[in-house]
């Protein structure tokens, strides 16, 4: 053990400029390189799941929405597939063409986001500027489309809430076709940019079987050669009618991450060109029911960051019985420990953010039963703890009204 | 001179007053350029001003276990190393305000000095991120000094003088000489990149892993007078750089001589900015590589030349 060097413990988050979200990895350095590491998850739990169980499928489709606001889409969409294969509920093929176009336009955004932040993390802050810059056409288009910039709510359950009329299809080629042109060029930049190379490559290393072993999706399982992708692997939407290459890389690391997403970029925009030549015409929904029948189904979406995962089990009354959420970063969290193994401190951020990681998505409650450490608490017990904490303070918090008029 | 004039050179012109306008109006043009290569609008001209007055009335934080003198300290001698600094080095016209004999040697450790002030502030600090950054500030001294002395010496051996202001008699008596020290003056801008903690070499400093490096505890006016030192360092290495490497249209006018300096000032200062739009940021261990494995060689490389062309002419 060469523990002759002083072992400096950093605590990168919950709040670190690196980190977008509340996050904390506790690193162990050892000069300049990573000795060990602590991750832990946690301060942004929203409680959506259990929110969902107390609001109808309708409220739900608009909750849900708000797990991710950069893929908001993918996961509406991954509920709503499930309520409808419970619902049994034929959904109109251009009504698929549509959660299609949306979807990919929004992979488009998030990876073009992506490379931004990864330059970002690597002091590229140029690199920031321009795909930012490049991002705002694709976020104006699907305003016009939509009516938001990130929040879309185009679904609703048994289809879509509206239509893209025809006049709009050439103002979407022009932009995939000027994002074409941008992404090339950042393709070429990846390939000759010396510094971009020498920070990324061999960085945040994760082989083939290790990303199989951690479970480890879409891009970041893709860049480790793992050849997986929901939408060729089992087709939903309008995926199953559109020709498309899985991009995979067997680099390994975060430099093979990059090149996926951009290579990704490619198919989609070719995607997107198909979507609109095949969408075919009619009715945009059909009618759903307000209560859905008993019964349960899980749904697969490749979203931007990977294979997003919900589970719907309905009851027969308008709210569902449970409604569960495994968002991709959760998926890849695993294997970002294995990635930083031996890594320098300086790769930290670049390789948590290769896994391009959504942490306020992923943060779960999980309350582990019969051991001495844990315990749960109600709300009052929790207001009763609040005020305790602070009174011990010196600060009196007993004359505040709390929610369920509870004083201490 | 007079004591009079001698303080009013020192605390007004061409002394501290003059390098902070500099110093501040050197930020803005950084900056500026900096946002329109990457496309953005950039600041408004009074913004570096605007940033050090607010600070000035932000509240003075010193961490409870930091060590008090040497951490208010430090930001004092940060600028006052780089104000004695630009004393010795020749503005527009041959000769410096104090010139002597090895004023060379001065200038380049007092401007070793805000490096040295940046790891004691960083170090005192006494938080994770700052004793990296410190740590860091410390360790990238060792890689960019050497190449960037090597590079600044050259000159000098060719004109056989240790004084600022004998390399600047000497090229303007020689004009033709100074273009030799082209491969120098390359050197020198892309380890001051080093010195003055840039993109790619802004690893003591950088954001994404260690906050704000050494300047993480600092608030108020400390930091204010640290951002001020950094940016008055920036205009002292350019004017150091602009006087060794650019030494011609010496004797004109003085006002003609005050824009051509500032011409070289603003063309040094763009250089810079440029360079640092196009890079990332290195890794230590690359850094130290590349300065040593590199620049070093190329540095020497320039030596080589001056000796030769010293025993041609």
């Amino acid at each position: 053990m060469p523990d002759k060097e002083k072992i400096v413990r950093v605590p990168i988050g919950p709040q670190h400029p690196a980190l977008k979200e509340p996050e904390s990895f506790m690193v162990d350095l050892q000069g300049e390189k990573i000795s060990s590491i602590a991750l832990r998850l946690g301060y942004n739990h929203r409680g959506i799941e259990k929110g969902c169980e107390e609001r109808t499928y309708v409220q739900d489709v608009y909750l849900i929405e708000r797990v991710c606001g950069i893929c908001s889409h993918s996961h509406s969409t991954a509920f709503v597939q499930a309520v409808e294969e419970i619902a049994g509920l034929d959904v109109p093929p251009r009504a698929k063409y549509i959660r299609t176009l949306i979807g990919e336009l929004e992979r488009v955004h998030s990876h073009l986001l992506w490379l931004g932040v990864a330059g970002h993390e690597i002091g590229f802050d140029t690199l920031l500027m321009y795909t930012w810059r490049d991002r705002e056409l694709v976020m104006d288009l699907l305003a016009e489309l939509t009516g938001n910039r990130v929040h879309y709510a185009m679904n609703v359950i048994g289809g879509v809430k509206r239509d893209v009329p025809q006049e709009q299809f050439a103002r979407i080629t022009s932009v995939v076709d000027a994002l074409e042109e941008r992404t090339k060029y950042y393709v070429e930049l990846a390939m000759t940019e010396e510094t971009l190379a020498q920070r990324l490559s061999g960085v945040g290393y994760l082989s083939k079987e290790d990303a199989e072993r951690f479970g480890a999706v879409g891009p970041t399982a893709r860049a480790s050669g793992v050849d997986r992708d929901t939408r060729r692997d089992d087709p939903y939407a309008a995926y199953g009618e559109l020709e498309f290459q899985v991009v995979t890389d067997t680099r390994c690391d975060v430099f093979g991450r990059a090149v996926v997403r951009l290579g990704e970029l490619m198919q989609t925009y070719s995607m997107i060109r198909q979507v609109l030549k095949k969408m075919p015409d009619g009715p945009t929904s059909v009618r759903a029911p307000l209560k859905i029948p008993t019964g349960e189904a899980v749904s697969r979406y490749e979203a931007p960051r990977g294979e997003d995962v919900h589970y719907v089990r309905g009851n027969g009354t308008d709210k569902p019985e449970r409604a569960k959420v495994r968002a991709p970063t959760l998926a890849n969290l695993q294997s970002v420990a294995k990635m930083l193994e031996n890594g320098y401190l300086a790769d930290l951020p670049i390789v948590v953010a290769a896994i391009d990681p959504c942490f306020s998505c992923t943060d779960r409650m999980v309350a582990v039963r019969g051991t001495s450490e844990s315990k749960t608490m109600n709300w009052e017990e929790l207001v009763q703890y609040g005020v305790r904490w602070y009174r011990e303070r010196g600060i009196d918090l007993s004359n505040v009204k709390m929610r369920g008029e509870v004083t201490a | 001179m007079t004591a009079g004039t001698a303080v009013l050179h020192i605390l007004v012109f061409p002394g501290f007053l003059f390098l902070a306008v500099l110093g501040l109006a050197g930020e803005f043009v950084d900056r500026k350029l900096y946002a329109r290569f990457q496309n953005r609008v950039g600041p408004p001209w009074f913004q570096p001003l605007a940033d050090f007055v607010k600070l000035l009335g932000k509240e003075n934080v010193v961490p409870e276990e930091a060590d008090r003198p040497i951490f208010k300290l430090a930001p004092v001698f940060a600028l006052a190393a780089v104000l004695a600094a630009f004393l010795y080095i020749p503005l527009w016209g041959p000769k410096s305000l104090l010139p002597f004999d090895g004023d060379l040697i001065v200038v380049l450790y007092l401007l070793l000095i805000p490096t040295v002030t940046f790891f004691l502030g960083g170090w005192t600090s006494s938080s994770v991120f700052a004793t990296l950054g410190a740590l860091r500030a410390i360790t990238q001294v060792f890689a960019y000094e050497i190449p960037l002395f090597v590079a600044l010496l050259a000159p000098a051996l060719l004109a056989n003088t240790w004084s600022i202001s004998g390399i600047v008699h000497y090229y303007s008596a020689h004009p033709a000489l100074w273009p030799v020290n082209l491969i120098g003056l390359c050197v020198a801008m892309v380890t001051l990149l080093g010195k003055l903690e840039r993109v790619p070499f802004d690893i003591p400093e950088a954001e994404t892993e260690i906050v704000a490096g050494s300047f993480t505890e600092y608030s108020g006016r400390r930091l204010a007078f640290f951002r001020l030192a950094v940016d008055c360092e920036a205009i002292v290495a350019v004017s150091l750089v602009a006087a060794i490497f650019l030494p011609f249209g010496l004797g004109l006018a003085p006002w003609a001589g005050v824009l051509l300096y500032l011409a070289k000032v603003l063309f040094l200062l763009a250089v810079l900015a440029l360079l640092r739009t196009l890079f990332a940021r290195l890794r230590i261990d690359q850094m130290i590589a590349f300065c040593w494995k590199v620049m070093a060689p190329i540095a020497f490389l320039q030596i080589l030349i001056n000796l030769v062309v010293r025993e041609l002419i």
